[in-house]
Order: structure tokens, then sequence, then C-alpha cells
């Protein structure tokens, strides 16, 4: 049952093969005999995961069920969830319980899906390795010593180890597509805007999108339809329609214009990681697509860009953790100012408050044009080089890191751990939608083929991602960590 | 030396919304501690917020009230400072690209001149919550209803100056402001705040003294002594051989000085920067075009209709389209009766007067326009003269009839003007005054216009006031002179 | 652009993150090489780039003004640190 992917489980529940309690309490066992080990969860909700397997069970006796009615699913721990810990992997929120849901968090509770739980995930969602987290590192199921990506490490370890089928995730600078590259599963950043922000703790609001982590890409197209959509809540929002994204995921790719950008395979990136995708970009031309080399050339940027924009608003929007209204607070503050200094010291992690502490200088006064405005700037040429190279293409592909997993610790230094996102993170800068599949291995580590689309072409994504799912079979591989406990 | 004082005047107005600025929560005034903090005002963890219409229709028509440039786009910008009355660690606020261009305000002086008054732009924010510092064992408690309140910041240019112009510009703001229904104007709820910038310089100087700040005046009579306090500090203080500081200041109505606020310590930097989770707003022609067309005519206007079409004097037309109330009330009055001056001036005098006496708002008079105006229609059509009129004016007062015509026809106070009625009443008074008609007639005739004051009154008193007091004189000369 | 310490203790004062010293020393170092990284932005010519805030050029939507929402105070509080009298307690603030 845990390899099986959310539409073959969609399909035995429909069945009648087993009831989504069944599963439920399958999935919960495994997480309970394995997850000491990966970490992948912050909060279990085993109870109320029960009950909303009940409630699918009855559902589906009324036939009242629809295509997401009794599957299990896991939330990146940013989401917030009525009466549930949202820690967002900071002891600042270790012993905050929401009080409301997010938007997504409804609609996957309407469409009858059932939570499992809370997932780990590096502190407000920065860092690329997950071992930013309050509740400590998650592992790599594909290899203990390694690191899950980040920050939605947590979704990624926990569907690629097959304690649940699918995830929501979040994606700042590539925080959804990274980890899943790294535990070999595959992971939707959708367009700015195209799922709502409300209830989904703010890191970068100009750049944070949530969603889908699964084992395919078909998957994520049935997660996806349940999240998108315009949010009232939410003025980036974007009020249009939303697809059934499975419409199209068997279109041909005969003629499909491929791109790869010359930077994304330049220095820097693994000679066996460029093997691989290449590899896959083979596997594209035999499906009948057309490949061109096309240039991005602001990507170097991309970084630099990031690290002002990101940071600023990060700095603003990580202020109302004061100790006032929620979150944690210091034993007998002396005054105000001390109130304030000593909860947030003792609230927030090393990273998280590197990125405050450079996000409030660049924004001080006397800096402001330097830096704010100019990676403003930057961001819009950055943005310009993709509507550019789509007046050619229909999609462009590389890497999705340019490495495989690291191994736990191995990267101390903040500024190389930035330059793991380099192929990730102008994606975000441009508000586009992006796509990581297994491609293949690099000593039993996955290998991600990013493919990357113009705004709002998810449907586009995932039919090009299914295509190659259906010619090959690394998204079908399973790492050996908890296959003997199936 | 002769000095002049330099003013500018950051005037907050507490919009009259229902709902709050970014959020659905309610700006009703006076609730529970806390119980109109909804998710989004308190800042929780992943809230967003979205943009109140009415707040932007109200700064709106702010802008056209005061014939200012509506900029086809806005934008809110952060401004990051801590402070536990600021839920999110900062004020959503418009640095850069403010809802409300350049525009002007006309001030009315002492001399009843106008003077046109710059205002440099008006934004939209919200407002903070309140700290609370009383019986919490050494704490501050922090109610945050007020939270997310919108609020139009509106920024003169430095214009004014005197305390005098600067009262007159923040009445000319507050008549603007509840003409348009866009706040209720209420200083004493908070609806209404002023922050004042104050520099002095010898007169024909043309570069600005230092400026102090001087923070949350709430009352008109407050700005006014305040800001008259801070230029005779200034003047005094440099007189002296000292210098202004650039410092902010806060005015304390009991001891009425300003005082120092702020230590060097705090240096802000508020670091402003775009909002990220709101977007540009963008405000089409046909929807500035549509709020043009439901503006009400605005103070001065209506003083110069008054003055041109009704004919009243610069100093009547000013008191009376001072304020929206007021201005409705008298038009009202004169509606019914057919008579601005007359009704201008029971308006201004017998209400304003009365209202005065009792503290009230001319919202809360007993007298309605409707009875006013009946009461002033029987003054000019001459069926009651001007002292029954104000026997009328006390009963509608004091709710003792439905109408003036009531009250007369109850009262008997309709005038007398029949002369065979009142040769009747004459004749009984001269018959029954016989030492004074005997004075009267031996006195030189310039006295006795002063003594026939006294006939005049017996007459009246036996009219119980009804009859008519010009009819009375002539009868009563003719008949003591002529006997 | 070089980073003093300075400048480090100006931003975590204006950020209200307590740093002690051995903190402040690791934050100069580290945002300095930050810095050094994001300096590459000064090589490129954005003379008559506009500033880009949001991905997509869509402009804000505008809420009735309604009152939609309804007391949620004891809930809220559960949360909270400190309240009294259902307000939220903070040290004395100095006027």
């Amino acid at each position: 049952m845990h390899d099986k992917t959310l539409t073959e489980l969609a399909a035995a529940l429909a069945a009648g093969e087993f009831s989504s309690r069944e599963l439920t309490e399958f999935l919960l066992a495994r997480i309970d005999r394995l997850d000491g080990e990966l970490n992948s969860f912050i909060t279990v909700t085993a109870d109320a995961a029960l009950e909303a397997a009940d409630r699918a069970d009855q559902t589906r006796a009324t036939g009242q069920a629809g295509p997401l009615t009794g599957l299990p699913l896991a939330l990146k721990d940013i989401f917030c969830t009525r009466g549930v810990r949202t820690s967002c992997g900071s002891r600042m929120l270790d012993n905050f319980v929401s009080p409301y849901d997010a938007t997504v968090v409804e609609k996957l509770a309407a469409a009858g899906s059932v939570s499992l739980g809370k997932t780990n995930m590096d502190e407000f969602a920065m860092g690329s390795s997950n071992e930013n987290s309050f509740y400590g590192p998650v592992k790599n199921p594909w290899d203990l010593a390694a690191v899950p990506g980040g920050s939605s490490g947590g979704s990624a370890a926990a569907v690629a180890a097959g304690l649940v089928p699918a995830a929501l995730g979040t994606d700042t600078g590539g925080s959804i597509r990274q980890p899943a590259a790294f535990c070999g599963i595959t992971g939707l950043k959708p367009t700015y805007g195209r799922v709502s922000r409300y209830g989904m703790v703010a890191y970068a609001s100009s750049l944070d999108q949530g969603g889908p982590m699964a084992r395919t890409a078909e998957d994520c197209a049935l997660l996806l339809g349940a999240i998108a959509g315009h949010d009232l809540r939410d003025s980036t929002s974007v009020a249009r329609g939303v697809p059934d994204y499975r419409e199209e995921l068997e279109t041909s790719l005969s003629g499909l214009k491929i791109g790869l950008p010359r930077e994304y395979f330049g220095d820097g990136l693994a000679p066996e990681v460029e093997a691989a995708v290449r590899d896959a970009i083979k596997v594209y031309e035999s499906l009948g697509a057309e490949v061109r080399e096309v240039s991005l050339p602001h990507t170097e940027l991309a970084i630099p860009a990031y690290y002002v924009i990101a940071p600023a608003e990060a700095s603003s929007n990580l202020s109302r953790y004061d100790g006032v209204r929620f979150g944690h607070r210091c034993e007998n503050p002396t005054d105000l100012v001390d109130l304030y200094k000593r909860s947030r010291a003792e609230g927030f992690g090393e990273e998280v408050k590197r990125r405050i502490l450079i996000g409030t200088h660049t924004l001080s006064e006397g800096f402001f044009d330097a830096y704010y405005k100019k990676a403003q700037q930057v961001r819009r040429l950055i943005r310009q080089d993709f509507l550019d190279a789509f007046e050619d293409v229909d999609v462009l592909m590389g890497p999705a890191s340019p490495t495989p997993a690291f191994d736990l610790g191995a990267k101390k230094d903040p500024v190389s751990m930035y330059l793991q996102d380099i192929y990730t993170i102008a994606i975000n800068l441009a508000g586009i939608p992006g796509i990581s599949v297994p491609a293949g291995f690099v000593q039993e580590r996955p290998v991600g083929l990013q493919i990357l689309g113009p705004h709002f072409a998810e449907s586009r994504l995932l039919n090009v991602a299914h295509r190659f799912q259906q010619a090959t079979d690394w998204h079908r591989r399973q790492p050996a960590f908890g296959k003997e406990n199936a | 030396m002769q000095w002049e004082a330099v003013i500018g005047l950051e005037v907050h107005v507490q919009l009259a919304t229902q709902s709050k600025i970014f959020s659905g929560a309610s700006t009703a005034f006076g609730a529970e501690p806390n119980t109109q903090a909804c998710a989004v005002d308190l800042g929780l963890p992943g809230v967003l917020p979205v943009l109140n219409e009415g707040a932007v229709a109200m700064a709106v028509k702010f802008g056209l009230g005061i014939n200012a440039e509506i900029p086809e786009t806005s934008v809110f910008d952060r401004k990051n400072y801590f402070y536990p009355d600021l839920p999110k660690g900062y004020q959503t606020s418009q640095m850069y690209q403010p809802i409300v261009g350049p525009g002007e305000v006309e001030i009315t002086l002492d001399d009843g001149t106008t003077k046109r008054i710059r205002v440099h732009h008006a934004h939209l924010e919200e407002d903070a919550g309140k700290s609370l510092h009383e019986d919490f064992h050494g704490m501050t408690g922090i109610d945050l209803n007020r939270a997310g309140t919108p609020l139009l910041e509106i920024v003169s240019e430095p214009d004014l100056r005197s305390a005098r112009e600067a009262a007159a510009y923040l009445k000319a703001i507050h008549a603007i402001v509840t003409y348009l229904g866009i706040s209720d104007g209420n200083m004493a709820e908070g609806s209404m705040r002023c922050d004042v910038n104050v520099s002095v310089r010898p007169k024909g100087q043309e570069t600005l003294g230092t400026r102090a700040e001087i923070k949350n005046v709430n009352s008109f009579r407050f700005v006014e002594k305040a800001i008259a306090h801070e230029i005779e500090r200034q003047v005094e203080l440099i007189e002296d051989g000292g210098t202004v500081v650039q410092e902010t200041r806060l005015y304390d109505p009991e001891a009425d000085e300003t005082r120092s606020m702020r230590t060097k310590e705090e240096a802000n930097d508020y670091r402003y920067f775009p909002c990220p989770d709101l977007l540009p707003v963008v405000l089409d022609q046909a929807y500035v075009d549509h709020l043009r067309a439901t503006l009400p005519e605005l103070p001065a206007e209506k003083r110069a209709r008054f003055q041109d079409e009704l004919g009243l004097s610069a100093y009547d037309a000013s008191v009376l389209a001072s304020s929206r109330a007021m201005a409705e009330y008298f038009e009202a009055v004169k509606d019914v009766c057919g008579d601005a001056k007359l009704a201008a001036n029971w308006v201004q005098v017998e209400l304003a007067g009365r209202l005065n006496k009792e503290g009230l708002d001319i919202a809360d008079s007993p007298v309605t326009a409707e009875q006013l105006g009946g009461l002033v229609a029987r003054v000019k059509d001459e069926t009651i003269n001007g002292k029954a009129a104000k026997q009328v004016f006390a009963a509608l007062w004091d709710g003792e009839g439905e109408s003036a015509d009531a009250i007369i026809e109850a009262r008997g106070l309709k005038q007398v003007t029949d002369t065979g009625a009142i040769e009747a009443m004459i004749d009984q008074v001269i018959a029954d005054s016989p030492v004074q008609v005997a004075q009267y007639r031996e006195a030189a005739p310039e006295k006795r216009g002063k003594m026939i004051g006294y006939f005049v009154g017996q007459v009246m008193k036996a009219s119980r006031g009804t009859a008519n007091p010009q009819q009375v004189n002539a009868l009563l000369k003719d008949k003591l002179d002529n006997a | 652009m070089a980073l003093e310490p300075e400048d480090v203790r100006r931003a975590a004062h204006l950020a209200r993150l307590g740093l002690d010293d051995r903190e402040a020393a690791r934050y100069v170092d580290d945002l300095s090489r930050i810095l050094e990284m994001v300096d590459r932005l000064q090589a490129v010519d954005t003379q008559g780039v506009a500033p880009l805030a949001h991905p997509l050029d869509a402009t804000q939507r505008l809420r009735a003004d309604e009152v939609t929402e309804s007391d949620q105070r004891e809930r809220f509080q559960r949360c909270a640190p400190a309240v009294e009298n259902g307000l939220y307690l903070v040290p004395r603030v100095v006027e």
C-alpha cells in the first residue's frame, strides 16, 4: 500500500479494496515505526486523521465521494491548521496552536482528504537542507547520511519513504523543487498567485507559493486542482479559472519546443547530474520534441537579487513575532525592549536571524536604493529573460540542482548553501511555474529534471512531466529505507 | 525683532467605514477590548490584507473635495517599527505614491477674508491599537480594537502663519470631512488627530527655521494653544541666544506647555518598502467620475452661494456654512419661511445662543428646522410680534407644542392689529394712570419720547404681548399728545 | 559596500534581536560575505528599468465595506502569553 500513487490509491478506495480507515491506520503505523529515524513529521495528527478517514468512508458509502475523498496527505508545518500546532519549524511557534485554517487546508478538508500531520521544514522556510529546523534535521530516505533538501524537506522525505502518498510544500526559492529532486519525487511550484497564500506563514510574500509534492505528475495534477484558485482573502491570488489539470496529461509531445538555458549547464553543474539531465532530454526527443539552446542572460544575478528581496520581505514579515499576542515570550522581561530582544533572540534560529539582519540592513536608510531598488530592477530583467525565452520555446529544461543531495553537515557556510539554489531561484523572481521530476541517480542519490513554463502553464508542465513518466520509471524507484518494513 | 511662524499640519482622519481598511472586523467605537480585533488585525501568522473599497472611495472623495489630483496608481508601503499597539511590527501606509495628490483648502480668517492653504498630499494608512496603563500591576494592557481602522493622513504645506490660522485650517478640514460624510469628525473619540510642525523665522527671511513637531494635539482649542505656546517658546529660546532643535514634543493641556518627547537615543529608521501583500491600486476615470458625481456642495461653495444668491453677509455665510449640520438646518428653515436673512438671524442668534448655553450640538437641537421655519414664517408675515416669537421659541424648545402655529393658537399670541381693540386698551390704560398722564403732558416734548415707554408697556401687558407695538406707539402718541 | 560591526548592531536593534558579542562578530562576518555576493548587482546597468515588486502585473482587488468578522477574542487569546481582562499584557510602556 505504501508504494502506491495517489491516483492508484484513489482507484483502490473506489473499488473497495480497502477503506480509508485501513489505509490511514496502515500509514500511521508506518510513520510510527519509521519516522523516529527520518524525522519528517513535526506533528502527527492520528486521532483527527482517523476521524477524517471514517467520515470519508461514510461519504463514499453514500456515493458522494470526490476525487480526493479518503486520500491521506501531509502538510508542511507552515500551513495554519486550526487546533493543531503550526510551528513553521521554529521555537518561536513551538507553542502556537493555530486558531484558524489556511485556505488550502480548508480546501483539502472540504475535498475529503485525510491529513496525517505536519511535516518538518527549515525554520520559516529558510534553508536548502532542512538542517535549520528547531525540531532537528530530516534525513533523506535514499541515504540517511544525506539531507533531503529544503525547505520542504519533511514533505519530500515522507513521500519518498512511503509514509504518505503526497504532501503540500511551499517554494520561495526552490523549496519544493529541490527537495523533490533530492528525494526522487515530483514537486510542482505553481505560478505565483495560483494557490492562495492565506494561512501559509509568510517568508517572502512576493515569492512564496504553495504546491503539491507526490510521486507522479498525475498526482500533482490531482492535488493542484484541489488547492488552486482565486481566494478573496489573498490580494495577490489570481482571479482565473482552474482547469482540470488531468485533462491534458496525455497530450502528445510531438513538436514540443524545449529550450535548454545555456546558463543552466555551466560551471558548477556536477557532470553526472548533467549526464542524467541530458539523458532525460533524449527521452523527450524520442517522444517527438525539438530541443534547442536558449539563453537566460541574467541567471547569475538571480541569487544576489533574491538575497536582497527575500530577506527584506522576511525581516518585515517576521516582525510580528514579538512575544505579545502569540508565540515564544522570554521569562520575566524587564522592559519592552528586553521583551522584544530576548523573545526574538530565543525564538529564532541562526539562519532566520541572519536573514532578518540582512533584510533590515539592506532596507535601512542610505542602503535602500543600492540594494532593494536595484534588486527589484534586476528582478524585472530576470523575468524578461524568461518572457523572451518563451517567445521561442514552450518549456525550458535543466537540472533542479547542481548536485544530488549532499551530506548532512557538509555545508557550513551560508553563501555556499545559498548557491545551491542557482537553478531554482530565478523562477520565483519571475513568478513562473516549475516542476521537478525524477530523472536518474548519482551514486544512489536521485537527480531531478526541472521543467519550466510560462505563467499559468501548469497544465502544459504536468503534461510534459507525465509523458516522461510514462516513458521512464525513475519515479517508480523506492529507497531501501522502510522496504523491509512495508 | 519681528518673528514669523511657519506651520504645517498633519491631520489624521478616521474614515467612517463599517469595517477596517484591510479586514472585515467592525470599526465601531467603544466595544470591549480586543473583541473587534480579528485574525488579520492581530497579525496572526499567515494572515493577509485585502483593501476596503469604502476607504478608497472616501479618500478619493476627500481628494475631489479639495480639488486635488487623483493619481491613477497608488501604492501601499510598510513602515517598520516595533510598538506593542502595532501588531505586525509595521504600519501599512503610503509613502511614495499616495492616493491623493496636491490640492488646496480655503480657510476663513477672523476678518472674514479667506486664504488658500496648499495640501501636499493625503494618504491612506491603518490606525494602531491603544495602550492602557491603569491597573495592571505595573504592566501595560493592549487593546487592538482600533488597529486597522482606516486613517486618511492629510499633510499640508507649511502655509500657515499663526495659531489662529492653524485652528481655522483644522476647522476647514473638519468641515470638509463631515460635509463629505467620510468621518464623524469626533475629536473627543480620536476620530481626528493632529500633528503640528512649527518653526519661526525673522519676518522677511526666506529660509525656514528648525522645526519642532508637536504630536497628538486633539482639539481645536489645544491646537491653537499648543502652537501659540510653541511659537513663544521658540522665539524666547532664540532671543535668549539658544537654538531650536529638531525634535518631537508633546502638548500637555493641563500645564499648557509642550515638552520634549524622545531622547536622542531613538533615531528612527522606518525602512519603508512596498507592501508585497498588496498590489498597486489602480483607479479608472469612470470610478473617479462616479465618485465626483456623488459629492455634496462643500463649505466654500456653500459660503459663496449664501453670499451671492441669498444676500447674506460674509460673516453670516461663513458661520452658517461652517458645518454641514448647521448649513442644512439653516437651509431648511429658510425653505420653510422663505426669508434667508430672517432665517440666518434666527439660527445664529436665538437658536445658536440657546444651543451654546445648553452645550448642545445643532444635531441635538430640540427645536427642529421645520418648527423654527414655521416660527420665522409667522414673524415674517407679522402674525406675531418679536416678543411673542421669543415665547413661542421657548415653548418649542421645552416641547410644549408641536408647531409655532399650534402654540400661537393655544396661547392666543396672534398679534392684535385691530385699531379699535388697541384703542380700547389704550383708553383703559390712560384712564388707569392719571398721575403718569399728567406728568407726561406737563413734560417738554423732547422728554416725552422716553416717557411714552411706560404706556406702551402697560398696553402690551394688557394685550398679553400680542398688540402690534408700532401701532400701539402711534395710537398712544396721538391720544396723549392731542387730548 | 563594506559592513561595519556598527551596521550589524544597528540592524539588530532595529529588528529587536538580542545578540551577544560573539554572535554579533559572527554575523558581521556572515553578512559581509553575503553582501559581497549581493554586490554583483552593482555591476548591472539598470538605468531606466522600473523596479518589479510583484511577478505578475496585477492590480489590487477591492473588498466591499462590510463587517464579516465576529468576536473570537477567547479563541485568539488562547495562544497569547499574557492576557488580563481581555487585554494583552506587556511590560509597562513609558511615554
